[in-house]
């Protein structure tokens, strides 16, 4: 078992929070529903009130689904005086979906954050990426937000949250700070060539004995995924608006690179330090925004 | 009238460690290995030095030096080369005879080579650049579970029942062993999850080839009995596995340089 060293920096760690928008008094007759989306290393959760996003959560996923859910849905209700039984619809997605206890349904991650992408960024997008913790997906969509095709690349950790949670420890640098690192090189470094994170980490390890700095290093890996986010991009085939959902969407090294390769912007992050909604929860909000459709349908 | 004696050397390059085989009049009189390091031609050519040395033969009377492996560029002074799945088929086949399929399992990458009964390669199927269907996957796995790497084997082997874990990520598996590990799983059904899960990768791989009986595992893993059960139960069916697998390409190796000398000399 992995014993967490005292004193060592666990760099790798992202920081978990809970954020209420508006101060809103909810009624029990308000049309209240949830998304919970269990991701391999992030689980959300998104309370909305009558199609508008009222509270959320984006917390780490444990051991097991069903406490991941809890938790991700406990931490959107603290201080919102709400419970499970206020809830008209919940949906579960993410890759635990099946495995949460209070969704009345599951729903694929994919329709799910083509919806939440809808919904944060407006009608014109239609090419998501969305880098999560285990996988990487490439979603086109309609100006409704109906998933019209999709790529994924599954369960391998190249260019996922997981690899770069993999680098920030490899390399000493907090996961917050990694993409920020990675552009402070002079010029850009040709990209490592292992794809395979357990190769790539063996790969750097020579790069740093050989006299590179972390940063070149990081440039080095960074731009590796970014080509690989790019590829299965290209695949799907690329059509404007473009946004990128998921925790790498706050990686600005991976984020300027992939812009660098395919020539073009994505939609810019919504400030979500302050009251914009954080591309983290789109699938959770695309879930309480096909909650509520289901609800309606179901009366 | 006097013929001398034809001696030839197979060197693998591989990504781990460097093998050396060599060959008098197509026999088997010495083999060597070592960690091919932070500089791999240094190690082959000791590698190679040794292996002479023990073998009573000084490096002059070498005819034809054949190298192979991953790592070949980096092979001293060696006067041909042959590709991995070459040397699979060609050494596969000497070693078994009724070798039809053969799996190579080694640090880095695994193969699947189809050949004929003259050991030479058909078709083949490669996993490089993702450490999940390779050796490398159970010793990032044993150092989750806290397990020597020659333990691992006979480990699972000792346990009663399967339990299905992430077959395709080296990053994902090591947290469905440290979440196995929470749930109190005992050793031996880790263990043998984890082989399963390589056996997996590997079966699915060759699957896309086609496989033909007889089946012959060789590399480095083929040495490891935990993988060989797995990958059994996996495939359906019995793998052969010669003596000394990890040797298999240095050997195919020194085969087609010993034809290659043949051939000169006439």
């Amino acid at each position: 078992m992995k014993v967490v060293q005292e004193g060592k920096k666990e760099y790798w760690r992202w920081q978990e929070y809970q954020k209420i928008l508006s101060s809103k008094n909810w009624e029990k007759s308000d049309i209240i529903t949830a998304g919970v989306d269990v991701g391999s290393v992030g689980s959300k959760a998104v309370v909305m009130i009558n199609g508008e996003v009222y509270s959320w959560s984006v917390t780490r996923t444990g051991s097991n689904s069903p406490d991941s859910a809890k938790k991700a849905i406990g931490w959107a209700m603290e201080g919102t005086g709400l419970e499970l039984d206020d809830f008209k619809y919940i949906v579960g997605t993410g890759y635990g979906r099946v495995n949460v206890p209070m969704a009345n349904k599951a729903v694929t991650e994919i329709a799910c954050h083509a919806k939440g992408a809808n919904h944060i960024w407006g009608p014109t997008v239609r090419t998501i990426l969305d880098v999560g913790g285990q996988d990487i997906k490439a979603i086109r969509c309609d100006q409704t937000g109906r998933v019209t095709s999709f790529l994924m690349n599954d369960k391998c950790a190249a260019g996922t949250g997981r690899g770069m949670e993999v680098f920030a420890d490899l390399l000493q640098i907090p996961i917050e700070d990694i993409g920020e690192v990675s552009l402070r090189v002079d010029e850009e470094p040709e990209p490592v060539s292992c794809t395979c994170v357990a190769f790539a980490k063996t790969e750097a390890m020579g790069l740093l004995r050989k006299g590179w700095s972390k940063e070149k290093v990081l440039a080095a890996y960074t731009r590796a995924m970014a080509i690989r986010m790019c590829a299965l991009l290209k695949r799907v085939g690329i059509e404007k608006d473009f946004v990128i959902t998921g925790g790498q969407s706050k990686n600005i090294g991976v984020v300027t690179r992939i812009e660098k390769i395919l020539g073009i912007k994505r939609l810019p992050m919504p400030n979500w330090r302050g009251g914009g909604l954080d591309p983290m929860i789109a699938g959770a909000l695309g879930a309480a925004i096909i909650a509520k459709a289901l609800h309606e349908r179901s009366k | 009238m006097t013929v001398s004696t034809l001696i030839t050397a197979g060197i693998d390059m591989g990504t781990q460690s460097v093998k050396v085989v060599i060959l008098k009049e197509g026999k088997i009189i010495s083999r060597n290995q070592a960690f091919s390091g932070f500089n791999p031609k240094e190690t082959a050519e000791k590698a190679l030095t040794d292996a002479l040395e023990n073998a009573n033969v000084p490096r002059t009377t070498i005819n034809h030096i054949t190298a192979t492996g991953s790592g070949v560029e980096m092979a001293p002074n060696s006067d041909s080369t042959i590709s991995m799945m070459g040397a699979d088929a060609k050494a596969g086949v000497y070693l078994i005879p009724s070798a039809r399929t053969i799996i190579d399992v080694g640090a880095e990458e695994a193969r699947g080579v189809k050949c004929d009964s003259k050991g030479r390669m058909l078709n083949f199927v490669v996993n490089e650049r993702c450490a999940a269907g390779a050796g490398a996957f159970i010793e990032a796995m044993a150092r989750a579970l806290e397990v020597e790497l020659d333990e691992m084997g006979p480990l699972s082997l000792k346990a009663e029942r399967a339990s299905p874990i992430n077959a395709s990520c080296v990053i994902f598996g090591e947290s469905d062993v440290v979440s196995l590990i929470h749930r109190q799983e005992s050793k031996p059904e880790i263990a043998r999850a984890i082989f399963d899960a390589m056996a997996d990768r590997v079966s699915s791989m060759v699957h896309r080839l086609g496989i033909s009986p007889d089946v012959v595992l060789i590399g480095g893993v083929a040495k490891d009995v935990g993988f060989v059960a797995s990958l059994n139960r996996t495939l359906g069916l019995e793998v052969l596995v010669p003596e000394n697998p990890e040797y298999t390409g240095a050997l195919g190796a020194a085969l087609v340089a010993n034809k290659r000398a043949g051939d000169t000399k006439n």
